[in-house]
């Protein structure tokens, strides 16, 4: 096994007199798929809003690539290679498509003032390579012919594609994807099994996944994280999980 | 081979038509009344030789072009507004209104062209509170106190330093800026309502800070005889002061005060031309999408790597400078500022143009700049009922058109793909 590049351990959230995280512990390897389930209100995104930098969690370490990253801000771990997606689709809704992936891009770009009023050469160079790596984005997830509409415009699913290629131009180590699949169809659901897997084969980057289709986490996870009510319940393959009797548990109620 | 026949066809009606009216009937007055009575025969035959004529030469243009080495026409696709032929002809549009707005000038009256310069003072200070309000979505109701600083700043280093008005304009806009970019700070963490109310109060200490401070703004009296700007160190003014020229001595022409509005107007036309330039390119920069980005979701912005924190200050300070530009114009063009310039209903107006013209759009906001400062002016017979007019006008407008007059267009970018 290679070295973790997400090892999470003790993870604590204290909100007043509510524990919503109680001491989970989860590690996430290079080119790993690792998907976090439990039922509604469990604290699945409680971790991750702790994971990505937007709480600064009570207890517990985190560790990003061997660096300590708890209480971060949540921009200054984004830079680090970690970005995230949200339950809620939260795209730029009033700028087009493409506007959207090159203000991913705003880190490689060249922000120096100066430099874009004269476009010195350094300037258009990065522009170009951040149109092209745009170009490059659309196209994998199908949404090059709507590179100028607005991304509010957008059916559903294709904004649910264009936030997940706005993670990538990011050129992300890891990837935290909240519910992707959450009011897709299973045609679509089908392709972004396909998309994560291709992310995961040709672009090296390992996915922390939190979802309630089954049949995807089951499909593409390489070791699943359940959580109820703050509390890790189990962790293992996806088959240890299928036949562990505390999850069938929680999920289906006392039998 | 048909297309050239109908256009051949649609040249020829379109002559018939323009002789018609131009040769082929004449008007006469007869006494008190106009008649309309037909050409002579000889005028019409060369009405229809003409008509013919052309119908003719279009039809065998490619061929007769063929045979002379014309140019030929160019086909109907050049004048589709699309990529880069869009930007040749919207090129070729502004340099005729900037030409437009240098020749007017000259022509017009007086008091034209005095309210043509309040309305460009008007502009930049919208187009300024578009990159906060517009493009960053931060709403500002203290914008005009940017303004303040900004002629105060002028007029303050002119009395006690002598600073001449070229040197104090980027001082100005700089100071201006700062005053941005300390508002920025405790309102930081502050959105929507919140944020609002704070730059309403920001903006009314300005105002009486400037309006107690009396040993150094004069208070409410205010500061008077602020120097107008020169133009190379020749004066606007009919007598020299020590050591200077004025403009009429150095042309050789005789005092004419309209010399002095004009070239207050070209200055702001000037100035706002800058701004417009600026402006448009930040929005096409990393920073001005990231503005646009902070408006629409600023938790997206931070899960992308974006900081909201600069990119808010930058916001602030950005807009600010051009109040302070705007502010130092003002300055020297009115020769006198009081705290009274400056109260809350100027941000108001502001914001009002922003709104009015489209968020973000800077074609919008020039219009609605010009609609609100001229439309009070033209209703001066109304009198009192003149701002109650102004009132509804703006509630129809955002009624029936709430994303303004001319909203924001996003640009298109074109994408190269390798295949």
């Amino acid at each position: 096994m290679s070295k973790a590049l997400l090892e999470v351990s003790g993870l604590c959230m204290r909100f007043g007199g509510l524990l919503a995280v109680n001491n989970v512990s989860l590690s996430v390897h290079e080119k790993e798929i690792v998907s976090v389930i439990g039922p509604n209100g469990a604290g699945k995104t409680t971790v991750f809003n702790c994971i990505s930098g937007f709480y600064a969690p009570t207890q517990g370490t985190i560790l990003f690539d061997g660096e300590e990253v708890q209480g971060m801000k949540g921009h200054k771990i984004s830079r680090k290679g970690m970005v995230r997606t949200f339950q809620h689709v939260r795209l730029f809704k009033e700028m087009t498509v493409i506007e959207n992936l090159l203000v991913a891009q705003h880190r490689q770009l060249n922000t120096n003032l100066l430099a874009g009023f004269f476009k010195t050469p350094s300037y258009r160079r990065a522009e170009r390579e951040a149109m092209e790596r745009a170009a490059y984005w659309l196209k994998k997830v199908n949404l090059l012919e709507f590179a100028n509409r607005e991304a509010g415009n957008l059916a559903y699913g294709q904004q649910r594609r264009l936030e997940i290629a706005r993670c990538m131009v990011t050129q992300p180590r890891l990837l935290m994807l909240d519910e992707p699949a959450a009011g897709l169809n299973p045609n679509e659901t089908k392709e972004l099994d396909e998309l994560i897997c291709y992310l995961r084969d040709e672009h090296d980057v390992s996915v922390l996944l939190i979802e309630h289709d089954m049949s995807l986490v089951m499909g593409i996870s390489d070791s699943i994280v359940v959580i109820n009510q703050g509390t890790p319940l189990a962790s293992g393959t996806p088959a240890e999980i299928r036949d562990n009797p505390d999850v069938i548990k929680a999920y289906l109620g006392e039998a | 081979m048909k297309s050239t026949f109908y256009s051949a066809l649609f040249a020829a009606v379109v002559t018939l038509i323009l002789t018609c009216l131009m040769l082929g009937v004449n008007l006469k007055t007869e006494g008190i009344a106009l008649t309309v009575s037909m050409a002579s025969e000889g005028t019409w035959s060369m009405i229809i030789g003409a008509v013919l004529a052309v119908f003719l030469f279009q039809l065998f243009r490619e061929k007769l072009a063929d045979m002379i080495n014309l140019p030929s026409l160019p086909s109907a696709d050049h004048f589709i507004p699309e990529g880069k032929k869009g930007e040749k002809l919207k090129q070729l549009a502004i340099s005729f209104v900037i030409a437009g707005m240098i020749i007017w000038p000259f022509f017009a009256s007086r008091g034209a062209v005095d309210l043509a310069t309040l309305t460009l003072i008007y502009i930049m200070l919208g187009l300024g509170l578009n990159i906060v309000v517009g493009l960053a979505g931060l709403l500002d109701l203290g914008y005009v106190a940017f303004y303040a600083v900004g002629a105060y700043t002028y007029a303050l280093l002119s009395l006690y330093y002598d600073v001449s008005f070229w040197v104090a304009l980027p001082i100005c806009g700089a100071l201006a800026a700062l005053f941005g970019f300390l508002l920025g700070f405790p309102v930081l963490r502050l959105r929507g309502d919140y944020l609002a109310i704070v730059t309403l109060g920001f903006g009314e200490i300005i105002r009486i800070l400037l309006n107690n401070w009396t040993e150094v703004t004069g208070g409410p009296n205010g500061i008077s005889r602020i120097p107008k700007p020169d133009l190379f160190g020749l004066e606007f003014s009919r007598r020299a002061s020590e050591g200077a020229t004025t403009f009429h001595d150095f042309m050789g022409i005789s005092y004419n005060s309209s010399h002095k509005v004009i070239f207050l107007y070209l200055l702001a036309v000037l100035l706002v031309i800058v701004t417009i330039y600026v402006i448009n390119r930040l929005t096409r920069m990393p920073i001005g999408r990231a503005w646009e980005a902070l408006r629409e979701d600023d938790i997206a912005c931070r899960s992308l790597g974006l900081n909201p924190t600069v990119i808010k200050l930058t916001a602030f300070t950005m807009g600010a400078s051009f109040a302070g530009f705007a502010g130092c114009f003002f300055a020297s063009r009115q020769g006198f500022i009081s705290p009274e310039s400056f109260v809350f209903i100027e941000s108001a107006i502001i914001l009002a143009i922003v709104v009015l013209g489209g968020m973000g759009s800077q074609l919008g906001v020039i219009l609605a700049a010009i609609v609100l400062t001229v439309l009070p002016e033209l209703a001066r017979e109304f009198q009192e009922y003149r701002m109650l007019m102004f009132g509804l006008l703006m509630v129809f407008m955002m009624a029936w058109r709430p994303q303004g007059l001319v909203p924001m267009k996003r640009p298109h970018l074109e994408l190269k793909t390798n295949e």
